[in-house]
């Protein structure tokens, strides 16, 4: 039965690229090392897949020919005015790169799902600039992890296993045995609690939190974890210390930190719900990390202020650096959808929200970006790549979406797909079609190809090409 | 009927992640996206119980999902649904000038929707969209 190893994970933007895969029979039968979301991708895929290209009839999506979905896609996007090309993320550079061919052949506006999801932080990252690196880096030097709006335990499953707390750097020492104890610890209160309030019959009072200064494992100089967000999430659980956040203050408290790094005094006694001293000794534990780092996530850029809050984190991290080493590195969602922002800036100059209707390259997120046109209704046809925007589009958005003539390459069944007036199957890229994905630190890996595609699927690039060639036939181009 | 003015919060959890991957259409994707995790003190001052029916509304849309007890407490007056087409409904497109949506710390209301259902996904696309 062939194992093969050094499979990337498709999924999230952490892209791990040490899965072992059993394929029997073209089936995926066991998976190693994966977390539950890639483990349950590589067992379920071929469960719920289109394998025929559909068409939508007198209302009704029906069956047709591959040749004859690409056609009427061709069709719709080089009859459309003001077309949108949307998603991928969650596909190879490769396709994305014939995306943008097709984009400016057709003069559309191609967007990609940063523009709902990191986007405020590239606008920040172009206006701040940002210091950062490799995961690689960090795993093997940081001596102070702060997540901040980001909870890598369910979006990110592997990210503290494998880049900072819980992995064993050439210079830091793995937090896992630490961690373990601690866990160990509260379970023991607990029980024991329970135990007390079992024989004395009644409920002790629980134990205040805070006011008892910062735990000690903070001041050590190994590896420790502060968490930032508004909820105790688990990533909160297994921090050395969580920051609870009132919502929509992220701004406020950025900026607060920024003014005691600089030993400035705050006239307040707290900023976004935590006391203004416990806020000091937080920002001398940042100040006296050798190498510190802060991965932040949506819990910013989702959240009031948009990029105004990742303006005053990569501000705060800049400030850090007059007195140690800090980084900051954004929480990227889909494998690839970094990949996605660095092949639009290689063929447009810009990573998203790129508006080719002129013929040339324009770029002014707030306007040329895909849920500001929705919104506007100004756009008569969509093609969407790897993507869900009618499930993910606030609902005016993606009703202006589905109300034009809708183009979906996907491999599976989504509510965009059924919504679609041409759906067109693709080969699960990663798994069944090869390429390149950009991980969230910017380095690119390959995709590999462990099993075949079924006969009507195509990779979403071979369909790309094939959509483009029909356009250009149209067009006399 | 108590209701309730909170917070909207939406979000990735590990459910909705693993609920993606065994399908968009399937019965998994439902149960860990269509829900709220509820702070347990607002749950009783709504006099609701896991997995009773609340209604959220925001100005820009309404829905009905599953109470869950959350487990990441305390969050009094916050309201935590996962990313889906059910969040979605209550989300505005407005940008102002930034191309992303405000999808996190929205205001809204929380009721308790005993007699209503949840909507399947057929069902809501069929609501909404008036396709397919």
């Amino acid at each position: 039965m062939p194992v093969i190893s050094h499979v990337t994970c498709p999924v999230c933007g952490d892209f791990c690229d040490d899965i072992e895969v059993t394929v029997k029979n073209n089936v995926v039968t066991d998976v190693k090392y994966a977390c539950a979301v890639g483990a349950a991708r590589f067992l379920n895929y071929s469960n719920h897949r289109q394998t025929r290209p559909l068409m939508r009839k007198n209302g009704e999506l029906v069956e047709c020919s591959l040749n004859e979905a690409i056609q009427r896609s061709a069709e719709i996007l080089a009859d459309a005015s003001y077309p949108i090309l949307f998603g991928w993320s969650s596909t190879s550079c490769e396709a994305t790169r014939v995306g943008l061919e097709l984009a400016e052949e057709i003069g559309a506006v191609i967007d990609n799902t940063s523009t709902i999801c990191h986007g405020p932080s590239i606008l920040s990252i172009q206006d701040i600039g940002i210091s950062s690196c490799t995961l690689g880096q960090l795993r093997h030097r940081a001596d102070l992890v702060f997540y901040w709006g980001s909870n890598p335990w369910s979006a990110h499953p592997r990210h503290i296993e494998r880049y900072t707390m819980f992995t064993e750097g050439r210079f830091r020492e793995s937090a896992w045995k630490r961690y373990v104890a601690r866990i160990g610890g509260i379970l023991t209160r607990k029980r024991l609690k329970r135990a007390v309030n079992l024989l004395l019959g009644r409920r002790l009072p629980p134990q205040p939190e805070g006011g008892q200064g910062l735990p000690y494992t903070l001041l050590r100089k190994e590896r420790k974890m502060v968490v930032a967000d508004v909820r105790r999430t688990r990533t909160a659980e297994a921090a050395d210390y969580f920051i609870q956040v009132e919502p929509n203050k992220d701004y406020e408290l950025l900026q607060a930190f920024r003014m005691l790094i600089r030993d400035e005094q705050l006239d307040v006694e707290e900023v976004a719900g935590i006391p203004v001293g416990v806020l000091e000794e937080v920002a001398d534990v940042m100040i006296g990390c050798e190498l510190g780092v802060l991965f932040f996530g949506l819990g910013l850029t989702m959240s009031g202020g948009k990029h105004r809050n990742i303006d005053a984190a990569l501000s705060l991290v800049r400030d850090l650096n007059q007195y140690t080493k800090f980084l900051i590195m954004p929480m990227r969602g889909h494998f690839n959808v970094t990949g996605a922002n660095v092949v639009s800036t290689w063929q447009t100059g810009y990573p998203f929200a790129v508006d080719l209707s002129q013929g040339y390259p324009q770029y002014n997120p707030g306007e040329t970006s895909v849920i500001d046109i929705l919104r506007r209704g100004e756009s008569d046809a969509a093609l969407v790549v790897a993507s869900d925007p009618v499930a993910h589009f606030p609902r005016e958005a993606a009703q202006n979406l589905a109300k034009n003539p809708l183009v979906v390459i996907d491999p599976e069944p989504t509510p965009t797909s059924l919504m679609a007036d041409v759906v067109i199957p693709s080969a699960f890229v990663g798994i069944e079609a090869e390429g390149t994905a950009y991980r969230m630190d910017h380095v690119p890996l390959p995709l590999k190809k462990i099993a075949e595609p079924p006969k009507t699927c195509l990779s979403d690039e071979e369909i790309l090409q094939r959509i483009l060639l029909e356009v250009r036939k149209m067009r006399g181009s | 009927m108590p209701k309730l003015k909170v917070l909207l919060l939406t979000g990735r959890t590990i459910d909705q992640g693993v609920g993606r991957e065994r399908g968009k259409l399937s019965e998994e994707y439902m149960k860990s996206v269509a829900i709220g995790e509820i702070d347990p003190d607002d749950m009783k001052r709504l006099g609701i119980s896991d997995n009773n029916n609340v209604r959220v509304s925001t100005d820009f849309g309404t829905v009905v999902v599953r109470a869950v007890k959350s487990k990441s407490t305390p969050h009094p007056s916050i309201i935590f649904i996962p990313y889906g087409p059910w969040a979605s409904l209550l989300m505005n497109s407005e940008t102002r000038g930034t191309g992303m949506p405000t999808l996190k710390g929205i205001s809204a209301e929380v009721e308790p929707a005993p007699e209503e259902s949840v909507m399947t996904v057929a069902e809501l696309l069929k609501k909404h969209f008036k396709k397919g």
